[in-house]
């Protein structure tokens, strides 16, 4: 390799500002929080008298302490259930599904306590996949932010009083409307369609906020169901797949299978990303095209052109998607993130004459079925005073809606009569209702879901009610006077889809979670007719072409559609995008040139304006966004979502525009600066690795299929004897490993970046959550990041057109549309570990099982180790975030004997003061251990994995016992020795257990990387 | 001439004090020294007590050895909860059971009692009304499981109930749970004629040091008497010992000095090391459970109550439905069970105190040292089946922990976990035992994580 790409981990480390300098070669931030609530002239010092004060109170507090052990109660059980042993964790299966990704789950519990999600490997659809967004969730059952008590204008009420009111409202109430987004229950669907009955002139009325309404349209009604796996070229226009459209995990793991090499498998699809904004499946692309909104429906019309008539487009990139699309004929696909029916009407044309294999329409998929025409009527006729009562079903249009603000208006004017919130708090539209009967949480909850046709999916209830609320489907029968409860109501349901003996298949439904077979009758998704494919091209060709700058309204992967369990949950509000790093709130991402040209800083506050509302946001500067355009997520710009999500960001929803009866999702908006400045909590230049050389590793297929063992580049060290491998010279003494040495294999090309390890780690290992100003202070406490590299690839080709003063001119601004690599980094577990030597009290050591063990309770907290660690995966608690007020709203789950309630009992609080870092799970491993002695027998391998390892939708994290020669992770390493195997800073042999995999690239550019 | 008759007198106290003293600590030896007498007295005791019933075996049942010693175990593992002997518990007592009845009827109604009784077999029905109609749940025993336990059965009728019962048998824990009675009484006889001989010894010495007194006494009056004494002679007859100037003197001043400070400091490390160490903590529970009664009298298998004892690293503390399996008809009357009948009808779970605290940084798990290593519960919980009320036995202090495990062998019989560690160390290591220490016991983050 004479030339390899340039690594950059953020903006300011590309222009080495000196800022970015100083904060690499600190592991901490400079000034110690030591006095930060005091008004001290000098703050560095504490005052005599307080520091006496102290003293006294901790001699006194001390010797009190000594004096009486207090007393612990031990209460067991009155009537202890059957299947509840203490100290023994149940795993129930369900099913989370909010409107946004469907997944199925098994549920965690300890002592009654659901306290994790895992992935359900029986389900066919997510297959043991599971989102960062749905394992954020379980904090969701303890949120504080949850209505506990049904309300009337925001008092409590009686249930039985409510229930009296609201049944006699709704029967003098002429047009009810029940609102709510997508359902995928079949049996809710009944008891909407059963209470519709009973009130005649009622109207269901879905909406999605990332609405699918124009693909729905440009299929009769059903969403088409993809596979991924069966596409060998992937064409995507703006479809976020990995990330948020649809149904990522799903998707993620079929992408996936198509995408993992090894010697007997050296194929790869190939994707093309054409898209405005760096999203999660952009950077995970092979070919990136930056594109404006404006555009896309023009380079639709041209691959539509290609395909079915044959001509050729002048764009060399498109015309390259083009060619290998129709070469991959029924193994090419093309997907549209575009709500614009006519765009839609067009890629399912040319799926159909590509005959895609990928595409299936007799089994769709279910999950968006909401109709922005009628929602949007819907919200014309509430506005003209034309409804007698709305139903809002975990919908909350007054934020989520593009018209949510005349929404709002009509509501406090009184244009309905009746309003009824069955949303779980009062959020942003139920405050605005008069009753409020709060919903189960899922968790609570019997139901059903049929997220695919002819797969079914259960959810049940893991925990009692934790407040006085009800079913929302119950609440309907209620209204409706059905005697039955829902459960029997679903049983009844479900009497006729399982066959055999209904019983023993309810409870092995019950038991799995998923089942085969349809409750849903046909079709689904009442939207307008379709658009014939000229009547499309010709609204493509008269679409607006706006000359200024295009806002693109996105999701992020965290945060997702911001509903109520999402936007309130401080988990995924730290969690970095995978892109933009960034946490804590929503920012405009503007091309590099862009900034440069207006002379924008990283962090200035702009006003983003269209439609005569504009929005107020700081600028993040973001390689890879199409020019002429900027991005701002949605699902910001809480108020009423719970204390952690209020006041996050803007919402930028009021911003799209409609048309063709669609929402869509971009708009021409002017931008002004405002002269504010406001810091973003971006993550992604903290704990920088100094050389990154030996850091990350990639290559194409092509050099792959030449010579594997040359893909990978290994550094040798200069020896008396001539240049040998780093470990051949140590003055370490080596560990003898007889019982296990447990390993992690992480395959770069698996790995998508979409942080699910990040959140399975958190909620596992109780790790906490520290804010946006402690985030901004580099001190996140995660002990699991994804470091995402942009890298701008070096072309030998360029060194012989433009001359080598030249290429190295642009090597220097590369930030225009970099490659993305994202790579997981955590303690590496050294067996020669730099940190286990620095510490002056052994608070941190080497286990005979390979691990690098943490003892917080030995821990001093000098911050040798973090120092001393190459890697920077150590984490000090500044705080004690479990009861410094300064980390209530944001930790708050740590601070009440509620929320507490989600940690996970086999692992320690930390205190403040000490040291942390990934553990390697320890607490799994020692549980699978004990099974295995239990049964007298050695463990099998998979039966203990890493939480990291548990979430991951791609399988890109392996992690065993590389002792055991048929363990997964000893057949990967063995097969990848020499080839793509590598550790991190090899040369400074460190010896790390966990080893990561080259990643390939599917690229045309043989000359990159080469 | 005063003086001189008093010193005599205080050598006197002085020497009597010290034989006291001496006799005291030989006494309180005595006392300390008995636990050790009836630890080595508890083995032939307990060997002693099984013989007999080994013995009256053969002539009472004619079923062999072996087959008793699986009744018994089967007895206590499924009967004992409602069954004694020679004692009517729930069900009846069991003496004379074969007279009662043909084993072709016990079969059968221990396999399904019910349906014997539906089926309107008269004895069935008599049994069932006799005794409160409370049926007896059916056992999925062979019928040579079923025959082995009546011939244990058999082997113990007309034996004393009581607490001989505990010294029949073999117990639950032979090395621990012991019959505490007899071993004491063995440890008090063999303690007594200890003291007979000190007392005597002792009595003896004083008698000697009385006479040594009156002798020296004698001489000195005789030689004051002379006259041929020059004055040397005389004084030293009549030296004092003066006692100022040993506690005049500095080098005795510093000793003591340094010895006191020494005192002082090691009386208050170990009170700084003491501080939250609650060994010997014995608070007051809420209901007056005796484990002596439960665990030593009636046998009750630990895990009985305690039941994830060997599958959970929490024992588990009993649930009220667990104490109602057998108090729904034993002992209803008692104040201290209506207690948990009053927890039950208010639906208040009882809030026993907890004992045994562990720090929440440290990781503890029952299931691993039962199940797995094969620990007793006596090991560290001490002799539990004698406590009426439960104190902490051990310290529970990470030096404790930490020994254990760098002394017990692993158990690893039969355990295809260990298999190839064992060949492993046997290889490298032979000589040494094959401890949880060297097996990775004593590393941290076996119990801090």
């Amino acid at each position: 390799m004479q030339e390899s790409p340039k690594y950059w981990k953020g903006i300011e480390e590309l222009e080495n500002s000196p800022e970015f300098v100083k904060n690499a070669l600190a592991e901490f931030a400079d000034f110690m929080p030591v006095k930060e609530s005091h008004g001290s002239a000098d703050a560095t010092v504490a005052p005599r008298r307080d520091f006496l004060k102290l003293m006294g109170f901790g001699l006194a507090a001390a010797t009190l302490a000594s004096c009486e052990t207090p007393i612990r109660k031990a209460i067991p059980y009155l009537n202890k259930p059957e299947e509840v042993d203490p100290g023994i964790a149940n795993f129930y299966a369900s099913t989370f599904f909010n409107g946004q990704d469907y997944n199925s789950i098994l549920v965690k519990t300890r002592e009654g306590r659901p306290i994790k999600f895992e992935g359900n490997p029986e389900s066919p659809v997510t297959r043991g996949g599971l989102s960062a967004r749905a394992q954020a969730v379980v904090l969701s059952l303890y949120d504080g932010g949850r209505l506990q008590h049904f309300a009337k204008k925001g008092a409590k009420i009686d249930k039985d009083q409510l229930d009296q009111e609201v049944r006699n409202a709704l029967a003098g109430a002429g047009r009810v409307a029940i609102v709510s987004p997508t359902i995928i229950s079949p049996s809710t669907k009944k008891v909407i369609a059963e209470f519709g009955a009973r009130f005649a002139g009622t109207e269901h009325v879905m909406y999605d906020v990332d609405s699918a309404s124009g693909l729905l349209r440009a299929n009769g009604g059903v969403l088409p169901a993809y596979d991924f796996s069966k596409a060998d070229v992937i064409v995507s226009f703006g479809a976020d797949f990995l990330g948020t459209w649809l149904s990522p995990v799903e998707y993620a793991r079929q992408y996936i299978t198509n995408r993992k090499v090894s010697r007997e498998k050296q194929t790869m699809s190939r994707h093309f990303q054409f898209e405005s904004n760096m999203s999660l499946t952009g950077s995970n692309a092979d070919v990136r095209v930056p594109l404006k909104p404006s555009e896309m429906g023009e380079a639709i019309l041209a691959v539509y052109n290609s395909v079915v008539g044959g001509a050729t487009s002048t764009d060399k990139r498109l015309q390259t998607a083009i060619s290998e699309l129709t070469r991959a004929g029924a193994r090419g696909l093309v997907v549209s993130g575009s709500n614009d029916p006519a765009i839609q009407t067009l890629v399912t044309a040319i799926n159909q004459r590509l005959g895609s294999a990928a595409v299936d329409v007799a089994n769709p998929s279910m999950v968006r079925q909401g109709d922005d025409a009628r929602m949007a009527r819907l919200l014309t006729d509430i506005r003209n005073g034309q409804v007698g009562a709305v139903i809002f079903y975990h919908a909350n249009p007054v934020f989520d809606h593009p018209m949510g603000a005349d929404l709002a208006a009509a509501l406090k004017a009184g244009k309905v009569r009746t309003t009824i919130s069955l949303n779980d708090r009062l959020d942003e539209t139920g405050e605005l209702c008069t009753y409020a009967a709060p919903d189960h949480h899922f968790l609570e909850s019997w139901n059903d879901y049929e997220p695919k046709r002819g797969s079914l999916s259960l959810a049940q209830p893991v925990i009692t009610p934790l407040f006085a609320t009800r079913q929302a489907q119950d609440s309907l029968l209620t209204w409706a006077g059905s005697p039955t409860t829902y459960y029997n109501y679903l049983r009844n349901q479900w009497k006729g889809v399982l066959g055999g003996d209904f019983n023993k298949a309810w409870d092995k439904a019950v038991h799995d979670g998923v089942a085969a077979g349809t409750a849903s009758p046909a079709p689904v998704a009442q939207v307008g007719a379709a658009l014939d494919v000229n009547g499309a091209i010709n609204a493509i060709k008269s679409a607006p072409k706006p000359t200024g700058i295009e806002l693109v309204i996105y999701e992020k992967v965290g945060i997702g559609n911001g509903s109520n369990l999402f936007a309130n949950n401080p988990w995924l509000q730290e969690l970095p995008d995978p892109v933009t790093k960034a946490t804590w709130g929503n920012y405009v991402t503007v091309p590099r040139a862009y900034a440069a040209e207006q002379k924008w800083e990283q962090g200035d506050v702009v006003k983003v304006t269209a439609n005569g509302k504009s929005v107020e946001l700081p600028v993040l500067i973001q390689p890879g966004q199409a020019k002429g355009t900027v991005g701002i997520a949605l699902g910001y710009g809480r108020v009423r979502a719970g204390k952690v999500g209020n006041e996050l960001g803007e919402n930028v929803l009021p911003l799209a525009t409609m048309r063709n009866d669609a929402i869509i999702y971009s708009n021409a908006v002017q931008i002004t600066p405002t002269g504010a400045k406001s810091p973003i909590a971006q993550t992604q230049t903290h704990h920088t690795i100094m050389d990154r050389k030996q850091v990350v590793q990639e290559a194409t297929l092509k050099q792959y299929i030449k010579d594997p063992k040359e893909v990978t580049e290994y550094e040798k060290i200069s020896t008396p004897e001539g240049l040998e491998k780093p470990n051949k010279v140590s003055l370490w003494q080596d560990y003898e490993y007889k019982n296990h040495h447990w390993g992690m294999a992480i395959d770069l090309n698996s790995c998508i970046g979409c942080g699910s390890c990040v959140i399975g780690c958190q909620a596992e290992n109780n790790v906490a959550v520290v804010g946006k100003q402690e985030v901004i202070n580099r001190r996140e406490m995660h002990w699991m990041r994804i470091d995402r590299y942009y890298s701008s690839a070096s072309h030998k080709s360029d060194f012989e057109a433009k001359g080598k003063l030249d290429t190295y001119a642009a090597m220097e601004d590369p930030s225009e549309n970099p490659q993305v690599i994202f790579q997981p980094m955590l303690c590496q577990h050294c067996n020669h570990a730099p940190c286990e030597t620095v510490c002056p009290v052994l608070a941190t050591t080497h286990s005979s099982e390979g691990l690098n063990q943490m003892t917080y309770n030995r821990c001093v907290g000098t911050r040798y180790c973090a120092n001393n660690c190459p890697y920077k995966v150590r984490r000090f608690n500044w705080f004690s975030y479990y009861s410094n007020e300064k980390f209530e709203t944001v930790n708050g789950h740590m601070f009440t004997d509620l929320g507490r309630m989600v940690l996970n009992p086999e692992v320690t609080v930390r205190a403040r003061g000490v040291m942390e870092k990934c553990s390697f799970c320890v607490q799994r491993i020692q549980l699978g251990k004990l099974e295995a002695k239990k049964q007298k027998r050695r463990p099998q391998d998979g039966e203990i994995v890493s939480a990291c390892a548990q979430s991951c939708p791609t399988q890109a994290i392996v992690f065993g016992d590389m002792r055991d020669p048929n363990s997964r992770v000893s057949q990967i390493l063995r097969r990848e020795d020499g080839e793509r195997a590598f550790h991190v800073l090899d040369s400074i042999n460190t010896q790390p257990n966990i080893t990561y995999l080259t990643k390939i690239r599917n690229t045309e550019s043989s000359e990159f990387n080469a | 001439m005063n003086s001189i008759r008093l010193r005599p007198l205080s050598r006197l106290f002085l020497a009597l004090f010290l034989t006291v003293a001496t006799l005291g600590d030989s006494f309180a030896q005595a006392v300390g020294s008995a636990p050790g007498v009836s630890k080595e007295g508890v083995a032939p005791g307990a060997t002693a007590a099984a013989t007999p019933a080994t013995a009256v075996a053969p002539a009472a049942g004619g079923g062999d050895a072996a087959a008793i010693a699986a009744g018994d175990a089967l007895f206590k593992g499924n009967c004992a909860q409602c069954h004694a002997v020679n004692e009517v518990i729930v069900g009846p007592a069991l003496a004379g059971i074969t007279k009662r009845r043909p084993m072709s009827w016990i079969i059968p109604w221990v396999k399904n009692s019910s349906k014997m009784v539906a089926s309107g077999d008269e004895y069935s029905v008599k049994i069932f009304n006799q005794y409160q109609k409370q049926q007896m749940p059916s056992f999925q025993l062979s019928d040579q499981e079923i025959t082995s336990i009546v011939a244990w059965v058999t082997s113990q009728e007309g034996q004393a109930t009581g607490p001989n019962d505990n010294a029949n048998g073999t117990g639950i824990k032979p090395g621990e749970q012991g019959p505490a009675g007899a071993d004491a009484a063995a440890a008090g006889a063999d303690g007594k004629s200890m003291n007979i001989l000190l007392i005597v010894l002792v009595v003896v010495l004083i008698v000697l040091v009385v006479t040594l007194v009156i002798i020296a006494n004698i001489m000195k009056d005789v030689l004051r008497g002379r006259k041929d004494l020059d004055g040397r002679d005389r004084e030293i007859l009549e030296q004092r010992f003066d006692f100022s100037k040993i506690y005049k003197s500095t080098a005795v001043r510093a000793i003591v000095g340094v010895v006191f400070v020494l005192a002082v400091l090691y009386e208050s490390i170990q009170g700084a090391m003491g501080v939250g160490l609650t060994q010997g903590y014995q608070p007051t529970q809420p209901i007056a459970f005796s484990h002596k009664l439960h665990a030593g009298e009636h046998q009750i298998n630990c895990a009985y109550c305690h039941t994830s004892v060997y599958k959970s690293r929490s024992a588990n503390i009993p649930s009220a439905n667990i104490c109602m399996n057998c108090h729904s008809q034993i002992k209803t009357e008692s104040p201290e069970i209506k207690k948990i009948y009053r927890a039950i009808e208010r639906k208040q779970p009882i809030q026993w105190v907890r004992i045994h605290n562990l720090p929440d940084l440290a990781y503890f798990n029952h299931a691993q040292h039962t199940q797995v290593g094969g620990v007793e519960c006596q090991t560290c919980h001490g002799p539990i089946q004698n406590m009426d009320v439960v104190y902490q036995y051990s310290p529970l202090t990470m030096g404790w922990c930490i020994n254990c495990h760098r002394e017990t062998p692993l158990n690893t019989k039969g355990n295809g976990y260990y298999d190839n560690l064992v060949k492993l160390h046997d290889k490298s290591n032979g000589a040494v035992p094959f401890t949880v220490s060297s097996n990775g016991g004593t590393e941290c983050s076996k119990c801090h994580y």
